[in-house]
């Protein structure tokens, strides 16, 4: 259980969707800088701490999981890290209330380098919200974020990420999912505030039969921020199903949104949607979707568009007499609609707050 | 309420859409205009609200007896002026109930209008994303009367509207014009909302300009008779 004093100083990490209450929420991890502050568990079906506390208690997670997702992919990755979580949900376990993750950058120029590690066990089920956030006083701090996710045959992982940094923070998120057969992979992503430099490219490998895996990505950008955000779906064995939807929104700072379908097997299907809306005159988005195929019988598409709100649109609202600055304002919160990405209630009503917050602050 | 003077009104490459135009609806008048594809009677509804992609090179519109040339578009929906669109834009994410609600606060009002317009289920869709004709234009229409204007401006608010669906507007826009004292500029093809409304005048716009001016239900006979061709020459130099 969290103390008083714990709970004072988690308030802040709300605005990344932490409930300092753990009202309705499973369990939760909170990590700040390189220490470990709380591995809180609500729910019995499901096991959360430290990564190094789990390759010390369970000899399967060092031999069977920690780095396999990215050797399977041939990747290397950084060894050199400090904390993290472990959570797995057991087989057939369905964890009710999402668990929630916090990792905070404290101090200035700090270096956090953690490596996660989910595992959803075959026909169990977890929504997971991580939550990444900086205090006032981590200037020119940088994050790197190892996760591997591992959702088993017919296992269900929901998995939200939320950034919320500031604008001298470099941030590295290095994430692979590995989907057994008939198992289900949703990321969710969102980046709310300014930040220096944010590089990922997450990527599901669908490897079981009947996998689906789906990427949704709301990314907003400020003046100097540099966010070069991608998904990456590996569509490796028959009836595997992916989709990638993202929506960006540049505020004056630049925005790679790439995405990348990938078939390495017949008879897979994907999509893949990426909408930009450039707001002031100094903002850049340049949308990169891939799709590729070593097969013929395969059905992979994409469609990108990016451009400023439409001067139409904000007309059509304001003839309803809505003053100008609201009607764009109502516009891009609904470009931004968490309802366009089929997500589900707990993590979208979650989600509507924080942007809510956000939206109410920038316009 | 609404007074024209002398509106000449130019598109973005230039060219003259609005000539010379004079035009004026008096206080709860109903003014029917007719006129062929092109003739600028959108353009003069779009001008009216303000909205962008046509310029007044000259002349003046009075609102009230106050000039409005220069107020944003929001201004004049603000003083009493609202539009029925003829081609409503998608705004996909911005829920029809959302706008219902920024023009009317009272949920009884908004629900009884949509009930009648037949658009309960459509409160929580996208405003116009996916829906036919029609349902734009009950939706339209909904969001119009829920405004409440002084001036109601209807472009087109039958076209592309089955029969049924016009009798459902018709009915429920005669409601609001015998419960309130607006005044009216509707824009038709067909006539056919003429059966459910009683305007008190038509006019014909040909070319930009104001061609002629009688009863409505006489104009439209005309028109169903001899076509547009005879508008210009027949009725050419009456008073509007």
């Amino acid at each position: 259980m969290q103390d008083r004093k714990l709970k004072e100083e988690f308030k802040k990490l709300e605005e990344v969707g932490y409930d300092v209450e753990e009202k309705s929420r499973a369990g939760s991890f909170v990590q700040e800088n390189d220490k470990v502050l709380l591995a809180d568990i609500k729910e019995e079906n499901v096991e959360i701490l430290s990564i190094e506390d789990a390759i010390e208690k369970f000899p399967e997670v060092r031999e069977g999981y920690f780095g396999k997702a990215f050797e399977k992919l041939g990747k290397d990755y950084d060894k050199d890290t400090k904390g993290g979580y472990f959570i797995r949900v057991k087989k057939g376990k369905k964890v009710l209330f999402p668990v929630q993750a916090c990792l905070l950058l404290k101090t200035r120029r700090f270096k956090q380098k953690v490596h996660n590690i989910v595992i959803v066990e075959e026909g169990a089920e977890l929504y997971l919200i991580t939550g990444c956030t900086s205090s006032k006083a981590a200037d020119e701090s940088y994050h790197l974020g190892i996760s591997e996710f591992f959702v088993h045959k017919n296992g269900f992982l929901n998995f939200t990420m939320i950034h919320s940094w500031k604008k001298d923070i470099e941030v590295e998120p290095k994430s692979i999912a590995i989907v057994e057969e008939g198992g289900v992979f949703i990321s969710n992503y969102m980046s709310f505030k300014p930040v220096r430099r944010i590089e990922m490219y997450p990527t599901a490998i669908l490897e079981g039969k009947n996998s689906r895996g789906r990427f949704n990505s709301i990314i907003i950008s400020y003046p100097e921020s540099y966010q070069d955000i991608g998904s990456r779906a590996i569509l490796a064995e028959k009836g595997a199903l992916a989709e990638i939807v993202s929506r960006a929104l540049s505020f004056g700072g630049t925005i790679i949104a790439r995405g990348h379908l990938k078939a390495t097997s017949p008879e897979v299907k994907g999509h893949l949607e990426c909408k930009g809306l450039v707001i002031t005159e100094k903002g850049r988005i340049h949308a990169i979707p891939e799709l590729e195929t070593l097969f013929q019988d395969v059905e992979i598409s994409h469609e990108a568009a990016i451009g400023k709100v439409k001067k139409e649109e904000i007309e059509y609202l304001a003839s309803k007499g809505m003053p100008e600055e609201q009607a764009q304002s109502i516009i891009i919160r609904g470009f931004m609609n968490t309802e366009i990405l089929g997500l589900p209630d707990i993590i979208k009503k979650e989600i509507d707050r924080i942007t809510k917050n956000l939206t109410e602050k920038s316009f | 309420m609404l007074e024209i003077k002398n509106l000449t009104v130019v598109a973005e490459n230039g060219s003259e859409i609005l000539k010379d135009l004079s035009l004026k609806i008096g206080k709860g008048e109903i003014l029917v205009m007719f006129g062929p594809n092109g003739s600028g009677k959108s353009t003069l509804i779009k001008t009216i609200i303000g909205i962008s992609g046509y310029k007044i090179k000259k002349g003046n519109i009075y609102f009230d007896s106050k000039e409005i040339k220069n107020l944003s578009i929001s201004e004049r929906a603000k003083i009493g002026i609202g539009v029925m669109f003829q081609q409503p834009p998608e705004i996909s994410g911005v829920k029809l109930y959302q706008i219902a609600k920024f023009l009317e606060k009272d949920d009884n009002v908004i629900f009884e209008y949509a009930r009648k317009l037949n658009l309960t289920e459509f409160l929580d869709r996208d405003v116009n994303v996916d829906f036919s004709g029609g349902e734009r234009k009950r939706s339209e229409l909904f969001q119009l009367l829920l405004q409440k204007p002084k001036l109601l401006l209807l472009d087109e608010p039958e076209s592309g509207v089955d029969i049924e669906n016009i009798s459902i507007m018709g009915k429920v826009l005669d409601e609001f014009l015998k419960n309130n004292e607006c005044s009216v500029l509707i824009i038709t093809h067909t006539g056919y909302i003429l059966e459910y409304i009683s305007a008190d005048r038509g006019c014909v716009m040909m070319n930009g300009r104001i061609c002629c001016s009688d009863k409505p239900d006489k104009i439209f006979r005309d028109i169903r008779k001899s076509g547009y061709e005879k508008c210009e020459v027949c009725r050419c130099k009456i008073e509007n």
